[in-house]
This record gives structure tokens, sequence and C-alpha cells, in this order.
């Protein structure tokens, strides 16, 4: 290994190596947290594993660490199989979730840490402990202990600390879940920052959809043990290739549907299916809700809009509002329009819906989150914790 | 190939043998003494008649033992409901309005672990002269004693149970609601935290059954001073009495251990005796709650 | 009521009373009056009775060092000597079997049946002391004890040098009965508090088994050991009851002293002889609480 030598700079562009994840299989008690799981994170590539709670991201991170073992399928980091090593021979990063960092030890002492296990001598020790902790902003709370920094400190520490062994590939499990909204924003910034700067390779595990879509490269969307999509964030989100994905990424809105041929009706709309292998007959049809305009107000009879209802609510989110409109028979729908447009439309307005014809992904199965009420539709999806 | 590489599975493995070893070891330490008093019950009056559990069958046929088991429950009862009628309302007063005193009740209850009660008799005996003149010389009086040996005890139990329903916001409630603050202290408050003065009582009964020093040493007969002076006369008959005094004790505090699961509660109430060694830190209240 | 007339003084919320209250003030501080009343009585009164008693003479004049001065003979020095070698050995015998019994508790199940199985015995038998305690104890490697009786068909001879279980030797095996329950429920809450992201943090920086006890968790849990050494240390130094039943004659020990004082003869002008005794118990137990309480502060605020 080449730790205690190296220049005594961070690290300069992309330093990084390739790490494959090839079939991983886990199972606990019979119960399959991983099934045939395979990824390959380019050289300096942020990876966020995208997931409700037991689909599996933790395990696949932990099976990368070395901090559990695969009942199948290997790690291989630049090009060497680590499968068969322990955690404290693979040389990864890595920042849990909270409460990690040694208590008894200063912010520097603990990321002196792991150089002093690699005998780098006590006056580089400290200089490149301090390196790093500058690197995170923390230079003024050297001499802190954990109980004297905020959470949002430690964690800076933690990835301080992580990072000073120049590590392979840095591992964040849900690294910022514990801290406060604001902090989490914050923090979240400065890690890919940081991650820019050394370049290293890094796998991200969060439940939080706008963190992953926030700070990645790309992002894989897992579920139940297995990767359903892969792909930078920005098509992740507007060209999601499974109903799943297209429920919890993003708010969506489920309607009846009615898939004939390549087409499904949905609002009396033609849509073009995702899928045109989809089976004829009922479905729900997942439609976002930049899908769907306000195209005026009723008794605007220059307007061509199939689609009539009562403005029931309007959620006022900053640049942009969320108007819930109820097109009766127990049906309501979100739109989304920036708020300068959604003032048009207070609560009680009579309003036409227009529907953007863009391919619709339908399915037949039960929401990913079950709403909390028929009117409330899937808005919860935002922000939930997993 | 599935098992050349379960690093973590062989750690894993490696503790659980471990682990069962120090528990098998530890078990057999434990309950050999427990066994051997059994045992030892049941031996006849020679070691090669037979066995018999006639010693338990003559714990009721002696009457100085079954006067000072009604004299230890006695004790047990009167200490439980004194140390209740003395600890409760003062430790609600003193949250309510009191702060400043919680620290000096905290010390005070918390005192007698470092004044053994070895210690404490000596001084109590001068003591016991004026309860002996205006009590008499029962051994229910030594209950007076009693509550002090039991107040660490309570008063932890006591002191989780009321940080667990913040009794400033129930008191500023009910007063809201016109209650006066002897409604407070004696009716919206207690029943609030009855787990917790179950709690504190079972603790005081189990304490005062084991025990002995202070009767032995103030001349007073109780149970564990009759198994005591049994002990030379009968062995048999005092070692069942003594186990079952013993197995009723911990009875007592396993059903202990079941009362006190507060509904989503934060601290495990495991501690049960050792609750008023823990650290001193917990006691968070007032301004934090 | 005299409280209720308290009644309008208003709390703000940090619980000290409003300045406008200064008047009806004294009126809530009679609501401590009864539980002070009692324990000065009870408690506070016999230890100022053993502290000033042991510096008073015995026919009721005058302060003296006579007392203190008595305490330097060769039968209390060796009680002294015997209860310092009694409570640390068992002790530190306590601490070690205990801490490690405490280790393998808290890498169980943290809900599990075992857990609470084994708390529940800990909290009965760290308090089974006393008369029980020695029975059990004589019932089982007494002179006609079950193992005793066991080994002697089997050919071996547990008291071939003499009967220990009566001397120093057997009080510090009886005494660990309780101190190693003690002692898991002490060190407990400490070894819960390491959690396991500091063994995985360790282990991804590099560092082996070896090193994580070395570095983390043996620093950590160190304060919490020492401290609860001394607890157990205090706890055994303490004890009267277990060696009163199990010891029958003789002083061999400080608390079987003072017990001995008590009960014995008072001869004249030693009336406060048993009351120095008494106070330097008090000392003795006061210092180690004392620098218990110092590191079980350090512990919580590491081990949180």
């Amino acid at each position: 290994m080449t730790e205690a030598v190296g220049v005594a700079t961070l690290g300069t562009g992309r330093a990084g190596v390739q790490v494959r994840l090839e079939d991983l299989r886990r199972r606990y008690a019979g119960v399959s947290a991983l099934d045939g799981f395979s990824l390959t994170l380019e050289p300096g590539e942020l990876i966020a594993l995208l997931g409700p709670s037991g689909c599996g991201k933790t395990t696949a991170l932990r099976l990368v660490a070395g901090l559990e073992d695969a009942d199948g399928g290997q790690v291989v980091v630049d090009g060497k199989d680590v499968t068969g090593l322990p955690a404290n021979k693979r040389d990864m990063g890595m920042v849990f979730q909270a409460y990690s960092l040694f208590p008894h030890m200063t912010a520097r002492q603990n990321v002196a840490f792991g150089l002093r296990l690699r005998g780098v001598k006590s006056s580089e020790r400290k200089q490149r402990a301090g390196d790093m902790l500058d690197l995170v902003g923390l230079s003024a709370q050297a001499d802190r202990y954990a109980h004297q920094m905020s959470g949002g400190q430690q964690q800076r520490v933690a990835l301080a600390r992580a990072l000073a062994i120049r590590p392979k590939v840095l591992l964040l499990d849900e690294p910022l879940s514990a801290l406060d909204a604001k902090v989490r924003a914050q923090l979240r910034d400065e890690i890919r920052r940081v991650q820019l700067e050394v370049g290293t390779t890094t796998l991200f595990v969060t439940h939080d959809q706008e963190e992953a879509l926030a700070i990645a490269d790309r992002v894989g969307v897992m579920r139940a043990g297995h990767l359903e999509q892969l792909d930078a964030p920005g098509t992740v989100y507007s060209r999601p290739q499974t109903p799943f994905v297209a429920e919890f990424v993003g708010l969506s809105n489920r309607i009846p549907a009615m898939v004939s041929g390549k087409t499904a009706e949905v609002l009396g709309v033609h849509l073009p299916l995702v899928d045109e292998t989809t089976s004829d007959g009922p479905a729900i049809a997942i439609v976002r809700p930049e899908a769907f305009t306000l195209a005026g107000t009723i008794g605007d009879t220059s307007l061509d809009a199939p689609l009539a209802g009562t403005v029931i609510a309007t959620a006022f989110l900053g640049a942009v509002s969320r108007i819930t409109v109820d097109l009766g028979g127990g049906l309501t729908v979100m739109a989304q329009l920036p708020t300068s447009e959604a003032s048009a439309y207070p609560a009680g307005t009579a309003a036409l819906l227009h529907l953007r014809t863009d391919a619709v992904l339908v399915t037949r199965e039960a929401a990913v989150v079950p709403a909390p009420g028929p009117a409330a539709a899937a808005v919860e999806n935002v922000g939930r914790a997993g | 190939m599935a098992r050349t590489r379960g690093i973590n599975a062989r750690r894993r493995r490696r503790l659980n043998v471990f682990r069962t070893v120090v528990l098998v070891l530890l078990g057999v330490f434990f309950l050999t003494p427990l066994f051997a008093m059994f045992e030892f019950t049941t031996r006849g009056d020679t070691p090669s008649s037979p066995r018999s559990l006639a010693a338990w069958g003559e714990i009721a046929s002696a009457p100085n033992l079954i006067s000072s088991i009604v004299t230890s429950l006695g004790l047990a009862v009167i200490t439980s409901v004194a140390m209740i009628v003395l600890l409760v309302p003062t430790m609600i007063w003193v949250r309510l309005r009191l702060p400043r005193l919680f620290r000096v009740i905290e010390f005070l209850c918390l005192l007698p672990l470092t004044i053994p009660a070895i210690v404490l008799v000596v001084g109590l005996a001068p003591v016991y002269l004026w309860v002996t003149y205006f009590f008499g010389d029962s051994a229910l009086t030594l209950s007076f004693a009693y509550v002090i040996l039991v107040l660490p005890y309570t008063f932890r139990a006591l002191d989780a149970g009321m940080s667990a329903i913040d009794v400033r916001t129930m008191s500023e409630a009910a007063r809201s609601l016109g209650a006066g603050w002897t409604t407070v202290m004696f009716r919206i408050i207690p029943p609030n935290m009855r787990a917790a003065l179950l709690n504190a009582s079972l603790l005081s009964v189990a304490l005062v059954l084991g025990e002995f020093t202070l009767a032995n040493l103030l001349n007073f007969l109780n149970l564990q001073v009759e198994i005591n002076q049994l002990g030379q006369a009968n062995a048999p008959v005092s070692i069942a009495v003594a186990l079952g005094s013993l197995l009723f004790a911990f009875a007592l505090l396993v059903s202990l251990s079941f009362v006190d699961r507060p509904r989503g509660s934060s601290a495990p109430p495991d501690e049960g005796l050792i609750a008023p060694l823990a650290p001193v830190e917990n006691a968070t209240w007032g301004q934090q709650a | 009521m005299a409280l209720d007339l308290a009644e309008a003084t208003s709390t703000p919320a940090d619980g000290r009373p409003a300045k406008g209250g200064r008047r009806r003030l004294p009126l809530a501080w009679l609501g401590g009056v009864p539980f002070i009343g009692y324990v000065s009585i009870f408690l506070l009164l016999p230890t100022a009775i053993v502290i000033f008693g042991a510096f008073l003479k015995g026919n009721g004049g005058g302060f003296t060092l006579d007392n203190l001065k008595s305490l330097n003979q060769d039968y209390v020095r060796s009680a002294f000597e015997n209860s310092v070698i009694l409570s640390a050995a068992s002790a530190l015998i306590g601490a070690v079997v205990g801490g490690v019994f405490a280790y393998v508790i808290a890498t169980g199940r943290r809900d599990g049946t075992m857990r609470r199985i084994v708390t529940s015995a800990c909290g009965v038998l760290a308090q089974f002391g006393g008369v029980t305690l020695a029975f059990a104890f004589i019932a089982t490697i007494g002179g006609a004890g079950f193992i005793t009786v066991f080994l002697a068909n089997h050919g071996i001879d547990i008291y071939s040098d003499g009967v220990w279980l009566y001397k120093l030797n057997g009080l510090v095996l009886v005494y660990t009965y309780f101190q190693i329950p003690l002692m898991v429920l002490v060190f407990l809450p400490a070894v819960d508090g390491i959690r396991p992201q500091w063994r995985e943090a360790a282990e991804s920086l590099g560092g082996t088994t070896w090193h994580y006890w070395r570095h983390v968790a043996g620093p950590l849990l160190f304060p919490a050991f020492i401290g609860s050494a001394l607890l157990l240390f205090a706890n055994a130094f303490s004890a009267y009851a277990t060696a009163a039943a199990l010891v029958s004659q003789g002083g061999i020990i400080v608390p079987l002293q003072i017990g001995n004082s008590l009960s014995s003869e008072v001869i004249v002008g030693q009336q406060n002889y048993g009351k120095a005794l008494a106070f330097g118990m008090i000392v003795v137990v006061a210092i180690v609480m004392a620098l218990y309480v110092v590191l079980q502060r350090r512990t919580t605020k590491w081990l949180k």
C-alpha cells in the first residue's frame, strides 16, 4: 500500500479508481437483502444508491466495506478482487450515519487515527490531519471533542477522518440523515465539493431522493435487493424506466387509465406508453404534476381543454406552486406551475386543465407509499423518511 | 467457495462460543449455592436417611419464625408507606416550587450509600433510646431507620417516574383548570406515576425483607436475625426459610422489571436496585423538561 | 392549607420564583420541612453523632484525639488491613469477571430474554448479602456442604489446609457472589455505550481487533472500569451482614469490630471507640465514592 508516502497536497483532479460490484448476494435468515446486485463506479465518480428502507442499499455498502460477508459475488477495486479481504485491509474510508467519532479523542486525533495505525510520523500526522480539517472547514475546531461539536461538525470531522487515509473508495452511509434540514443541504453540497476536490470514487447511500439527485453523478434506485434504474439524476427524474422509480423519485399522480395497443387513455387523452409491451386493460397511469397545465378558468371559451375541475388547494413552494384540482368522481390531481401563474387560481376556482402528451408509465401495483387519504394522492412522497 | 470468505461470520462464531462458555461458567457459579441450599434442606437427620421436605414443613411449626416473618412483613409495609408519604409530596413540591432544593434532596437521598448501615447503626443507637421512649420497644420502630436505608433506591425510581410525566406541565394544566396545590400534589400527579410508586414500594419491600445489620445490632428480632439464630439450632429449617425469602425477593424484583415498562420509554428500567448508583447526570429536569 | 397561600407566586419557565413573590417565598420553603426534618433525625443526627463522637471523651466531656489514637492498636490495624485486602481482592475479582460478563451481555441482543433474565438476576444477587448468602455457602462448601461432600467422596479434600471458609479467603470467595452481579449492573451501561460504529470506523481505517481495544474501546471503558471497581471496593468495605453470619467469633474486619463494640460490654472511657472505628470507615468510603463519582462523570460524557 502506498499510504505513508505520497504527495503533501490533498490530491488533485480525478485520482479515483474503478470499483465493480459483481452479482452480490446476501441473505439474512432466509430473506434476500441483495439478489444479484451489480454496479460499476467509474474512477472518481459519485454514485448515490437511493431506495426505501430495507431495499438493500446499506447492505451493498457494507459488503463493499467488508463489514459484512457476501454470500456470493465479488467486489473488485482497481482491478483487484477484495471480496476475501477483511475490512481493515480494504483501504476504504467510511462515514457513518452519526456518532461515529471516537468520543475520547479530539477532532484532530480522530482524523489522525487512521494515519497513526499506518505508522505515519507524529509531525506528518498532525500536518495531514490539519490539512484535512482545513478542507472541511473545521481548522478552528481541531481540539474539540465530539460532544463539543454540532452534529454537522461531527460529520465533517468524520468525512475528514475517512479521507485522511487517502482511501481508494469513499463510502457514505446516510451521513446526513441525523441532521436537520438546513444543515443537511449545506453539508450535502460540502461533501460534493470535497469529493470533487480529492477525486475519490464514492458510494453514497441515502433514502432521500432530493439528496441523491443533488449530489450524485449517477443515481441508482434500488428496490428489494436489486437495481431498478441507474442513470444521471436528470434522467432518473424525467425519464423513469419503471413505475417504481417514477413514484419513488419525485411526486406523481396516480390516475386510472385504459391501455390498448401502444397507448393509454388517461383522462380522455391518449398517451404513448413508455413500455409498449404492457398488456391491454385497465391500469394506473403515473403522471408528474408538471405534465398538467392549467389552461384558464371556466368561461374562457377560446380554449380547447377537455378537463375541468375545481381548485381545492394551492401550495406555495417558492418559485413554483402546486395546485390540487378536484376533477369530480373522487379523482384529484396535482398540477405544478410557476407561482406567478398560480396566483390566478385561488382555491374554489373552476379551472380548465391540460395534459401534456408525454410518454406515460402505467402500473397495476399498489402505490409505493400508500397515500394517507384519497385526496392527498402522492403528496407525502416528498421528503418523507425512508 | 461459500465458506472460504466468512471473515465476519467466523468472528461472530468465535464470539458466540466465548459468550456461551462465559455464560455457562457463571451460571454454574451462581446456581450451585442456590441448589446446595435446596439440597441441604432435603437431607434427613443422618447421612443415610432418605431425602425429605420435612424441613420446609417445620417452618410452620416454629412460632418464633412465624412471628419474625410477620414482623418483617409489617416492617416492609410500614416502610413502603412511610417512604411514599414522606418522599413523594416532597419531591413533587420541590420540582414545582423549590427547584433550588432539588440538589439538596438528591444529596440527602443518596447519602446513605456513603454512610453504610454498619456506620449508621452506631449513631442510631443513641437515637433509638429516644425512639423507644416515645414509641415503645416494638420491632416495628425499625421502620424509622429503614426509610433512610431505602431512600437511595426509591429516590431514583420516583425521580425517573416524575421525569417521565413532566410534572410541571401537568401541574400548570391542572392549575389553569382551577385546581389548588393540594389537588395537584395528591390527586393529579401521583395517579400518573403509579408504575414508579409500585416500583419504589417493591424495592423497599425487597430491601426490608433482607435487612440484618440494623435489626441485629439494635437488638430487634426480624426475619433475618431469626434465621441467623435458628441457624445454630436447626440449620435445615433456617436454610429453607432463607432460600424461601430469597426466592420471594427474587420474584418481587422480577415482577418489578415487568411492571415498569412505560409505553415507548427511553431509559431501560433494567437498573432495579442499582438505579441510585447510575450516573448523577441524569437529573435533568425543570429547565430541560 | 398554608401552602395554598403561596399559590399566587408566579413561576417563570426557568423554575425560579418571580421577583414579585419574594414575600411569599418562605411559605414555599415549608414544603421541604417534613422531609428534611425526618432525614435530620434519622440520618444526619446519627452521622453527626458518629463523627463528633469520634472526637469526644467517653464521659461526655470535651474534645480528644484519644479515640482515634486507640485505633492504632495491632488488632484494629489488622482489621483495617484485612478489610482493605478483602475489599480490594473481591473488588478486583468482581470487576474482572463482572466486566467480562457485562461484555458478554452487551454483545447479545438488547431486547433478548437472556439479557432480561441476567440483569434481573443481577439486581437480586447484588443485594444478596447477609445471612442467606452466608448460609448458601455453608450449604455449598461448609464442612457438610454439597460440594465438600461430593469432592470428599471423590478423594478431594478442599480443607486439607484447614477450614478457610470462615476466614478472609472464604470471605473473598463469598463476597464475589454479590460483587460480580454488582459489577455487571454498574458497568453494563458503559459497555452498552460503546457504539458498533466505533469498531467499524476503526476497522475501515485499517485497525485490527487489537488496535480497536488498545486505542478505542480500552481507553473509553477504562474510567468506567476503575470507577466500578471503586464502587465494588466501597461495597465490600461496608458490608457487615454476610461476615457477621459467617464469622461468629472475633472481629477480623472493621465492620465486625464495630458490631462487637456495640454489642459487647462497654469499657469505661472507651464508649466512643466504636464511633472512631465508624468514623474511619466513613472516611475511606467517602473518598472511594468521591473518586467513583468523578470517574462516572467522565464516562457519561463519553458514553452517553
